[in-house]
């Protein structure tokens, strides 16, 4: 079957990102189609833990949309919270050092003045807010603008509620451009999708579909594993994390890093991530690296001991070299924009980054800097072409 | 008739558990699945979302739908474990965890 | 502990495995969930109900006995109550990862340098209304609970769905002194005379238990299903009705059968976890083998219903030239297929009886069609057909995963191994192979153990667990030696 369809703007990625770019640029009043090769939610979302974190971003640009998102995922949460499993349950980062917690607390003075709600908690009243953390913490950060949504269910109902044209089990295999260069659509294998503008939202596969525009985004995966634990009642009311979790994020290395990431769910299972470990797309599953989640759970949580996991899996976080996203036109292939690599923060920062791609698409100032998240912000690859 | 009479079994001197207080008799080399259905009890388990009764299902290990709290111990699976004299075998309420 | 071939299942694929392998020379470990050898297939009552003729609930009992006592004579080490989680591939072999005794708190690591896989099968069962009521089993479920403890689900049972299971489940409750109020098969048996040919070997067999249920005077209903369990609390009856060519029931032919019990299956699929897991590429829902039953995963075998439904002869076929084969490549010889000859053309004749029935024994088209949007399919989430359908129909889904990611089905204790085959059929796609790297849940603090990986070669050698029966005191329902907790780092 092959047809040929025409809309204002082709968003490549039915994951996260690509729904909020989706339903921002519908309710600007665009005509949108959302192609991609696999089912919604089917590569990173359907991986990830549903983080909405403020927490863990330092002051800089993507704090600064980290907070954007965070408005609106609240916004978002008004028409559909109870779908998409919103809990504005709050984050609680703890300290296992008092020089550990030295580093937070500079950490969180910092975001505290950049608009991020962060409360130090002294080590005696951390089990007020968690009553089953270990013994012996230094203290810890409490952040009550962190919240979780169902990342899979976000997907599904945000595109549901754009209205935009869903085309899934649809590989883009080109993006036509015209002879003065600008975008004029993709080439799918069943058809081509003409619009003058085509958003990347292809996650980890972002840099893939830059190259068939010809253009170079230098997208990595960057795999983590996360652990299920059998159903039970709540017992872990916040996103709980060591500090050290935030160095992991900044860390460039290739190497597997660990630090533990534990939160309960609305459903009952515990979510125990989050290893990082850049071995391309390779979802076989390493028992080091569950090991070391295991272990780091129990290290904040003893009564994880005895709590059974029963199930692991992986997902490929989009990874850019400098750790921002790329957001915004591509001035190398006019018409292209992206809305990609948002490492493990995508959900999170998928409200924001469909707003600002909205704005841009209707010709609109967007409500922050683009600058910093230039897609050709990279030094160029060899061979790359050059238009 | 006993579905025991086919086999011939002898079995050793039976022994006591409890089943939500109340004593049964048990035979050694029971699985709790085995004594409580031969006690007629075919339910052990309320489940979390809508509180409905379970008991032995796939009766090998595989679905876990006889999951039952033995000595305080939730989530056994009652098709694979053996009884023990005195064993306290309750029905599970849930995710067996208390609140 | 080290070993030459680690097999994996003690059922009749894993006995003819490791009495071959052995009988070459080859150190074997046999590793089995239960505490006594045989799978389900040779299932017999407990030791501690001892039965004096056990081989009343079964027949094979000469192959049995001749499989018991090679092992007893043998040099293979059986590991009970090992309940394996995961082969890992490591630099210099395979290491299967196992949890001991019920309780599955305790590890225990088998390093081997080749593995053979005779994981064995489990029972599908498709939903209807009523399904999940208690007193409803599945059929093998039902022959399991008879067949180990002597005890039966109920006074008056319904035997149904499809398949060759279901005449012997019959039987054996009949002949335990269950009224069995009819045998209720969607099927049409007299089909079977199409394969006389595949099936020849196979049909005295069924005749024998055939004459059992004429003996007990159990109505046969063949193109019939269930249509709903009945009940609120226990189930109290079924309705069943004949089906027409095109699966969909008979109008008028409804009628309601009152029982206690309900044993019901769709046939088998094999159990493919630990094969996926290392990586082994399948063929449909089963592993795939070349002829020597090699997976395409260096140093591992399959054999029985892990590669493919066909039953124990077949099973017994296929591990006796697997632990051959294996036995010869970790000798560094080519085997010689010559030598397996008789086991081959068992096997070939033994696959074409087996696609035979399944050609026969398929659920009926419309089943799905019956399925009320109120019914449970994921048994453990408690998810809905109609949340399956509302995911499919609005929410873009249009595949088992997708399905499972919206709703949940799937995401439970069993990890879809009940609900998958069902969910997709809903969803109107066929089945995917569900990626579940854990084939058993593992307590985390087995998980954070100090392992081989940081601590040194092989901690945990278990020689507990090789009796013949083993001895597992209760525990406390947590590890003996939880980690430590560490100090400020």
């Amino acid at each position: 079957m092959s047809e040929s369809l025409t809309c204002d703007v082709v968003v490549v990625g039915a994951g996260m990102t690509g729904a909020a770019c989706a339903l921002y640029a519908a309710r600007a009043g665009l005509g949108v189609t959302v192609v991609d090769r696999g089912p919604v939610a089917g590569g990173t979302t359907g991986a990830g833990e549903g983080n909405l974190l403020v927490s863990d971003k330092a002051p800089g640009p993507e704090l600064d949309l980290a907070l954007l998102s965070h408005r609106l995922w609240a916004e978002v949460a008004q028409e559909l919270g109870g779908a998409v499993e919103y809990e504005p349950k709050g984050g609680l980062v703890v300290a296992e050092t008092p020089g550990a917690l030295d580093a937070l607390r500079r950490f969180a003075a910092g975001q505290r003045a950049n608009g991020v709600t962060a409360a130090p908690v002294p080590a005696d009243r951390l089990r007020d807010l968690e009553p089953r953390l270990r013994d012996g913490l230094a203290g810890g950060v409490h952040y009550p603008q962190d919240a979780q949504v169902m990342p899979a269910l976000a997907a599904a109902h945000l595109l549901r509620a754009s209205g935009a044209r869903l085309l899934t089990g649809r590989e883009v295999t080109g993006v036509l451009r015209g002879t003065d260069g600008a975008v004029r659509g993709v080439r799918t294998d069943r058809g081509d999708l003409h619009a003058p503008a085509v958003v990347n939202a292809a996650g980890p596969w972002g840099g893939e579909l830059a190259a068939r525009a010809g253009v170079s985004l230098p997208v990595l995966p960057r795999r983590g594993f996360v652990l299920v634990t059998e159903p039970l009642p709540p017992r872990i009311r916040h996103k709980v994390y060591a500090a050290d979790y935030v160095t992991d994020v900044a860390s460039d290395s290739a190497a597997l890093r660990t630090s533990p990431v534990v939160e309960g769910t609305a459903a009952g299972p515990v979510l125990i991530g989050a290893s990082r470990e850049r071995v391309g797309f390779d979802r076989s599953v390493s028992l080091p690296a569950v090991r070391a989640l295991a272990a780091g759970a129990i290290r904040m949580f003893p009564f994880l001991s005895g709590v059974r996991a029963v199930r692991t899996y992986a997902g490929f976080r989009p990874y850019l070299p400098d750790h921002l996203p790329a957001i915004g036109p591509d001035p190398r292939a006019p018409g292209l924009l992206h809305a990609c690599g948002h490492e493990g923060a995508g959900i999170g920062l998928a409200t924001g980054t469909g707003r600002l791609i909205a704005r841009v698409l209707t010709g609109q100032a967007p409500e922050l800097d683009l600058t910093p998240f230039r897609p050709d912000r990279f030094p160029p690859t060899s061979g790359e072409a050059e238009r | 008739m006993n579905p025991r009479e086919p086999s011939g079994a002898r079995p050793g001197p039976a022994f006591t558990v409890t089943f939500d207080g109340r004593p049964l008799e048990a035979l050694p080399g029971q699985t709790v699945a085995a004594v409580l259905w031969a006690a007629d009890v075919v339910s052990w388990r309320s489940t979390r979302v809508a509180a409905r009764p379970r008991g032995v299902f796939c009766g090998i290990g595989v679905c876990f739908d006889c999951l039952v709290t033995v000595n305080d111990r939730p989530n056994q699976r009652a098709c694979l474990v053996p009884a023990r004299p005195g064993d306290v075998i309750r029905t599970q309420e849930g995710t067996g965890h208390a609140h | 502990m080290r070993t030459d071939l680690a097999v994996i299942g003690a059922g009749p694929a894993g006995l003819a495995a490791s009495l071959a392998a052995s009988a070459r020379g080859v150190r074997v470990a046999l590793l089995d969930a239960e505490p006594e050898p045989g799978g389900q297939y040779y299932r017999r009552p407990a030791a501690g109900l001892r039965a004096r003729r056990p081989r009343a609930p079964h027949g094979r009992w000469r192959t049995w006995t001749r499989l018991r006592d090679g092992l007893a004579a043998s040099s293979v080490r059986r590991l009970a109550d090992h309940h394996v989680w995961c082969v890992e591939r490591r630099p210099d072999g395979l290491t299967v990862h196992a949890l001991l005794g019920p309780e599955q708190e305790q590890p225990a690591e088998v390093h081997a340098r080749a593995v053979l896989l005779a994981t064995g099968g489990h029972e599908v069962v498709l939903p209807f209304p009523g399904w999940t009521l208690p007193g409803v089993v599945t059929a093998g479920g039902a022959q399991a609970m008879l067949k180990g403890g002597l005890v039966v689900p109920g006074r008056t049972a319904v035997v149904a769905g499809t398949g060759p299971l279901l005449l012997p489940v019959a039987a054996g409750l009949a002949a335990a002194g269950v009224s069995v109020a009819a045998l209720v098969e969607s099927a049409d048996p007299r089909r079977l005379v199409r394969y006389a040919g595949p099936l020849v070997g196979k049909l005295p067999e069924g005749a024998g238990y055939a004459a059992g249920l004429l003996r007990h005077r159990v109505p046969f209903l063949a193109r019939h299903t269930v249509v709903r369990a009945h009940g609120d609390e226990r189930l109290t009856g079924v309705t069943v009705a004949a089906l027409d060519a095109h699966g969909r029931l008979r109008p008028g032919t409804e009628r309601h059968l009152p029982c206690d019990a309900l044993a019901v299956g769709h046939g088998m699929l094999p159990h493919t976890d630990l094969a996926e897991g290392l990586g082994c590429r399948l063929d449909g829902p089963a592993v795939a083998v070349d002829g020597e039953q090699r997976t395409d995963v260096p140093g591992v075998w399959a054999a029985g219903e892990a590669t493919g439904i066909g039953g124990a002869a077949l099973a017994l076929a296929e591990g006796h030239i697997a632990g051959r084969s294996a036995a010869a490549r970790l000798r560094g010889t080519a085997p010689d297929p010559g030598a397996w000859a008789p086991a081959a053309r068992a096997r070939a004749r033994l696959r074409a009886s087996a696609s035979a029935l399944d050609a026969v024994y398929a659920p009926p088209g419309r089943w799905t069609d019956r399925v009320t949007d109120d019914t449970v399919v994921c048994r453990c989430e408690e998810v809905d057909a109609g949340a399956v359908r509302a995911a499919v129909a609005g929410l873009g889904a249009g595949d088992p995963r997708t399905v499972k990611l919206l709703t949940r089905a799937g995401m439970g204790w069993c990890q879809g191994r009940m609900c998958g085959p069902a969910v997709a059929a809903l969803a109107g796609c066929a089945p995917t192979p569900s990626r579940r790297p854990f084939a058993r849940p593992v307590p985390l603090g087995v998980l954070a153990r100090p392992h081989a990986d940081t601590a040194g070669p092989h901690p945990t050698d278990h020689p507990a667990g090789t009796g013949p029966s083993t001895d597992h005191p209760a525990g406390t329902g947590r590890p003996a030696d939880r980690p430590t907790e560490r100090g400020p780092s």
